[in-house]
């Protein structure tokens, strides 16, 4: 076998088109993720019945479905209800679905944790509900909602590996075919649990400046 | 200009207003006192459908007030409200706490809005603290950004609820002289309070809730110092001789 630094520059380059393809599912159903989150917290924090309670199914409905299990629904069951997704775009949407759900949650708390009086000093000005959660409400909310909303991206990040099932070309799918195809496993392993580290810590040092920075201001 | 006509509400099976009837005049302040649980707080928080009840009427200038109509809002803009607790928006400077009503519910131009509240800033003696954020501020100087906050929606009535009964004994004075200037501009407003001796002074009216219902009313000086009702003098030595 060639030297370990020979061997770590064989194989960073197609780890590297993995980790890359790792950041863009994570990124692209964070983004979708957290929109849809929104409209579950908002709708479930409405106060109407007949939006609150389909987001509360639609929430319920989808937690309990393992992210395995859904991204195989996507993938391979949806082509024949007719909606073909490509594999990249069964995981993004499989992932932001799911995460909708937790992101949801954690926005539903931080809504619910604001205090009561906040709500009744906004409508004593005469605020009407979506004024009042957007000028109010949700600007508290989110300095709440903010440190398990990050835990959430972690959570986020690192279950994108989820997405290798339906041949997703990411950080863990490619580690898998290299690994197999060297023998190397705990090089390529080692490589591929640091690289993910490379991403991990700066995210929870990013976010642990933000709190810090919001905690500032208030 | 405030009324109210038999008015009913309960909490669930608990009845806690049992048929209330009284008026507030344009430029009258007058006082809600009572044990608490007596329904004092309920009643003032009817007046702005933050409670709604369930028979009766509350009018304001003839307009019923029903919590669940879209109307609410705009009798919410006329009737100001002061809490216990402030309830200052805590992401928003002293100022922006102020000017929050004028310009992102009444429309205002933002120019005449900011003088103004300055103003009213200045007045309630917070000149030199209007950037300041809630948590910098004592709770005397929160509340008395309160009441400029319920000023600059320039109301026809403010309600007030316990305004001082959350604040240090020694920052109560500062909140009840601004409250008297209110009283000598004949602001009207409707006041729940324990400050016997401020009711005293600045009420022309004084309402005794007992149990839900009115068990007294009359002048400020017949009610605290002449009380007919059993129930008003035990309450009254018991909040001015406390044990």
């Amino acid at each position: 076998m060639s030297p370990l630094h020979e061997r770590i520059q064989e194989y960073l380059p197609l780890l590297v088109t993995g980790l890359w393809q790792t950041v863009a599912v994570t990124l692209l159903s964070l983004v979708l993720a957290s929109t849809l989150g929104l409209v579950w917290a908002l709708m479930r924090s409405s106060g109407t019945r007949w939006l609150s309670l389909p987001a509360r199914y639609m929430v319920e409905f989808l937690r309990g479905i393992p992210i395995l299990v859904v991204l195989f629904y996507i993938y391979f069951v949806m082509p024949e209800l007719g909606l073909d997704l490509s594999a990249f775009q069964a995981g993004v949407v499989g992932l932001a679905l799911t995460y909708s759900c937790y992101i949801g949650e954690t926005f539903r708390g931080g809504i619910e944790a604001v205090d009561r009086g906040q709500v009744e000093a906004a409508k004593s000005i005469g605020m009407k509900h979506g004024k009042m959660m957007r000028r109010i409400v949700l600007p508290q909310a989110v300095r709440i909602a903010l440190p398990p909303y990050g835990n959430n991206m972690v959570m986020l990040l690192k279950d994108s590996s989820q997405v290798s099932v339906i041949s997703v070309a990411e950080l863990t799918m490619q580690g898998k075919m290299l690994a197999s195809s060297t023998f190397d496993n705990m090089t390529v392993f080692t490589m591929v649990a640091a690289l993910y580290l490379c991403l991990t810590i700066p995210l929870n040092m990013l976010m642990r400046h933000v709190e810090l920075r919001m905690g500032a201001a208030s | 200009m405030i009324r109210f006509e038999n008015v009913h509400k309960s909490f669930g099976r608990h009845e806690v207003l049992r048929g209330i009837d009284a008026e507030v005049d344009k430029g009258q302040v007058m006082c809600l006192i009572g044990a608490s649980g007596s329904g004092k707080s309920t009643m003032l928080r009817c007046v702005n459908g933050l409670e709604d009840y369930q028979s009766g009427r509350i009018s304001i200038d003839g307009e019923t007030v029903d919590a669940h109509a879209a109307s609410i809002h705009a009798i919410r803009t006329r009737v100001a409200m002061v809490f216990q607790r402030f309830n200052l928006f805590p992401h928003m400077t002293a100022l922006q706490n102020v000017m929050e009503g004028p310009i992102h519910v009444l429309g205002e131009n933002r120019d005449e809005v900011r003088a103004r509240a300055q103003e009213h800033l200045r007045r309630v003696g917070l000149a030199d603290k209007m950037d300041f954020y809630p948590s910098a501020l004592s709770g005397g100087q929160q509340q008395r950004v309160a009441i400029a906050r319920a000023l600059a929606m320039r109301p026809d009535a403010i309600l007030l609820d316990e305004p001082t009964s959350a604040l240090d004994p020694e920052m109560v004075g500062e909140v009840l002289s601004v409250l008297r200037d209110l009283a000598q501009e004949r602001m009207t407003m409707l006041i729940v309070t324990h400050e016997i001796q401020f009711a005293r002074e600045v009420a022309d009216g004084v309402i005794f809730l007992d149990q839900g219902r009115i068990a007294e009313r009359g002048s400020a000086d017949d009610v605290l110092s002449r009380p007919t009702h059993a129930r008003t003098q035990e309450f009254l030595r018991r909040v001015t001789h406390p044990v």
